[in-house]
């Protein structure tokens, strides 16, 4: 049998088609292999199977929806339980199988159980939870902190508080923290405007910038030193003797660099920042400084979550 | 349309090669057991690995680890596959320039396989007349017996070769259990079944047509070839001479009567062609089925030898030497793909020698960009991202350097143990400090200092990085 083959070849007559078009025109003919046209039917087979395994065709108001399904567990949103569902098979079915009982979901839900059962003390101990408190917060708090305090916790100078630098209105610990997030905040500062005569506004003023190194130390402030620390401003009921603030009342530490209600390091006079000074002095803040309660949208697991990730956003004291 | 009267799908002509002995059997036969000892015994090879498999090759994808005896390759060093790939190409072109089809008639996996299968063919049905007789017969009990026997050989070889490439991306003892207790993973069954279905059908059944339909590097390679390329090649001026071929016949016996005559060499006993696994004739000159497998020239030779005239009428050479000129194997072409072998091998080898046992890249944290604390310093946070290489745990100490004035702050963890294999990403919080009138140093950049305490040797590794601060450095 090869020597046929071969004497064809010998032959050396060049095989066409057999047509000839426009009188002298004509194809070599290359057989193909009968398997590989036998492939190609197959192939065409195949392909009406195919619009039936997978989902394709609309019939109606619905659809072909194919063979097989797919179950796999997905943790609820609201609850944070995990429940088995089942879907038709599709890749995006398959992949969620997938990811449900995939090496790294299986540590994560390890590392949530550790993290649920563990207090904060053993969290910021250990490396691995904190490693995880991070990757996981940083979700968390892009979902539920980010609207206000921005995306890095940075906050909006004037607004809402910095959360990367170590100054904490109400408390840098983590019962503080804690706190902070399951119930909330509410800033208060009475409104000094009818208390405080206008050059009494200003000597106080006056005073408060020194404090932090914005102003020199001078006659004025000397006397609103006396209103600070006396019964006519009484303003150390609040901001202490010290002027370093009360946490337990969320009264800011005026004698450190950060403000959180007027943004004085972004004013550039004298003048100016002695006008927003005295602005607030006069306004106070009420119902202006809210952070709201948490515990009725986190779960506590989600609570401690956040409350480690924004600790160690700015270090805390 | 009585004119088209060719076929334009050509039904496949069944080969039956004949078996030869000589040297370049033997070649073949030499480089197939060396092949199959390796393919088949490397995946049970063990290997001492500390904290990580102990199979010498293991191919691990959910671990994203490939193992290579002492190598141990990380997804960041996939490059290296890409940098073997091109060595394995540019050898291929190398070599192919040089001396034609080596790979396809001694190497490649479809040559090896196809000629393991159509040894147990002949071990079963016997020689090339046997199994054409075979075949016409009627299906009774002898043909049942011997196709049968062939064919489930045919799928045990398949089958355990189909396992054995399992075996490269498993743990193979656990494989070979898990896959009789029906445990193994699905993908293990697929990639065993499609392997066993591939190489059944391709070295029993698709054969000789995987070279001259599938194969695209059958029909790339002409392009490598030139006047000196070393191709399997029939001489036919001393074969055919004035007269053409002529069978030993009356006074056409000895070389001498047959040169008198004008006849040449070659006897026509057509033994070339019936030992040719493609089911070409060799003597019609290069043909683009030819694989170089060379038995054509042991076939030839075996004749010459009986007839005791000498060997070559079919040899390896190449269309200059053939033509009467001079084969030139140094040629710019050899030479440049020399020259980039040589080099890409180098730098992979380079690479591989000079890898670090652990990286480390350091971003900054750029929301924001910095903050300024109560005392009025600045303090820029970074993100390092630590990478053990190794299957032994490693001991890095983190520091800085740059400003004498700043602080690195990494809640203890400024010495870190990392464990075999493991990455971990820890934060740093540097601080530059302000002076009593709340003033910092103004520092642009920063670098991070990551020494190796334990574990293994290597250099410090140095990262300078940008440090942020406002404008007027208060």
């Amino acid at each position: 049998m090869n020597e046929n083959m071969n004497e064809k070849q010998s032959a050396g007559a060049v095989q066409t088609t057999g047509h000839a078009w426009d009188g002298d025109l004509q194809e070599y003919n290359n057989p193909l292999p009968r398997w590989w046209l036998w492939c190609f039917y197959g192939t065409a087979v195949f392909s009406v199977l195919y619009w039936f395994i997978y989902p394709s065709w609309p019939v109606g108001q619905t659809w072909l929806k194919g063979f097989g399904s797919v179950s796999y567990t997905i943790s609820d949103k609201a609850t944070g339980k995990e429940k088995e569902q089942e879907y038709r098979w599709n890749t995006r079915s398959l992949l969620l199988e997938d990811l449900s009982d995939a090496a790294n979901n299986t540590q994560r839900k390890e590392m949530m159980a550790k993290v649920r059962t563990a207090d904060y003390d053993q969290i910021l101990k250990d490396r691995k939870m904190m490693e995880f408190v991070r990757s996981v917060g940083k979700g968390l708090f892009g979902d539920n902190c980010a609207a206000c305090h921005g995306r890095g916790g940075q906050g909006v100078a004037g607004m809402y508080p910095n959360l990367t630098d170590d100054d904490w209105l109400w408390g840098g610990g983590m019962n503080q923290i804690h706190q902070t997030l399951v119930e909330g905040r509410n800033g208060f500062m009475p409104a000094f405007g009818t208390v405080l005569k206008p050059e009494q506004m200003d000597d106080v003023a006056e005073y408060v910038l020194t404090l932090s190194g914005e102003a020199r130390p001078g006659e004025a402030s000397e006397r609103g030193k006396e209103i600070f620390h006396g019964q006519v401003g009484g303003c150390y009921y609040c901001h202490g003797a010290d002027a370093k603030g009360v946490q337990s009342q969320g009264a800011a530490n005026l004698t450190d660099r950060i403000w959180t209600v007027v943004d004085l390091p972004a004013l550039k006079t004298p003048q100016d920042k002695k006008t927003a000074l005295k602005n607030l002095i006069t306004t106070g803040v009420n119902n202006t400084r809210i952070m709201p309660a948490w515990k009725d949208r986190l779960s506590p697991t989600d609570v401690k979550l956040l409350a480690v990730y924004v600790r160690q956003l700015g270090g805390a004291k | 349309m009585s004119e088209e009267t060719a076929q334009l799908y050509q039904k496949r002509i069944q080969i039956y090669p004949r078996s030869v002995k000589g040297r370049f059997r033997n070649l073949k036969t030499g480089a197939l057991i060396l092949a199959y000892v390796i393919y088949y015994l490397l995946p049970w090879l063990r290997w001492d690995r500390p904290n990580a498999p102990d199979q010498a090759i293991l191919y691990d994808l959910p671990g994203r680890h490939f193992y290579i005896f002492g190598l141990t390759i990380q997804v960041q060093d996939i490059f290296w596959l890409a940098g073997a790939l091109i060595i394995f190409a540019i050898l291929l072109f190398f070599v192919t320039g040089l001396a034609g089809r080596v790979w396809c008639g001694y190497f490649c996996f479809q040559t090896l396989w196809t000629d393991l299968f159509m040894m147990v063919e002949q071990w079963m049905q016997g020689e090339r007349p046997a199994r054409m007789r075979l075949d016409r017969g009627p299906w009774n009990r002898e043909k049942i017996v011997k196709k049968g026997g062939t064919y489930g050989l045919w799928l045990l070889i398949a089958f355990w070769t189909g396992l054995t490439f399992t075996m490269y991306w498993v743990d193979a003892p656990t494989l070979v259990t898990d896959f009789i207790l029906g445990r193994a993973p699905y993908p293990a069954y697929f990639t065993t079944f499609f392997l066993t279905a591939t190489t059944f059908v391709m070295a029993g059944l698709a054969r000789e047509q995987v070279c001259t339909y599938m194969c695209p590097y059958a029909r790339f390679q002409s392009a490598m070839f030139d006047h000196d390329t070393l191709i399997v090649s029939y001489d036919k001026q001393r074969g055919e001479s004035a007269q053409g071929r002529t069978k030993l016949g009356k006074g056409l016996k000895s070389r001498e009567e047959r040169q008198v005559a004008g006849v040449g060499d070659c006897i026509d006993c057509g033994y070339c062609v019936q030992v040719c696994p493609v089911g070409i004739d060799i003597r019609n000159g290069l043909q683009y089925q030819c694989i170089s497998c060379a038995l054509c020239i042991d076939a030839c030779d075996t004749i010459m030898d009986n007839l005791k005239w000498p060997r070559g009428l079919i040899r390896y050479t190449s269309e200059n030497a053939l033509n009467g000129r001079q084969t030139r194997l140094l040629k710019p072409k050899t030479i440049g793909y020399g020259v980039i072998l040589m080099a890409a091998i180098m730098i992979l080898t380079w690479s591989i020698l000079t890898r670090t046992s652990y990286t480390a890249t350091i971003e900054q944290v750029r929301q924001p960009l910095y903050s300024q604390l109560t005392d009025g310093s600045i303090r820029n946070v970074y993100e390092i991202k630590l990478n053990n290489k190794l299957t032994a745990p490693i001991t890095l100490r983190i520091g800085i350097e740059g400003s004498s004035s700043a602080i690195l702050d990494m809640d203890g963890m400024e010495q870190i143990t990392l464990e075999p294999q493991e990455r971990v990403k820890v934060p740093a919080r540097v601080q530059v400090a302000a002076d009593p009138t709340g003033v910092s140093e103004h520092v642009r950049t920063i670098t991070f200092v990551i020494t190796l305490l334990e574990g293994a040797t290597s250099e410090p590794i140095r990262r300078e990085v940008p440090f942020s601060m406002p404008e007027n450095g208060q």
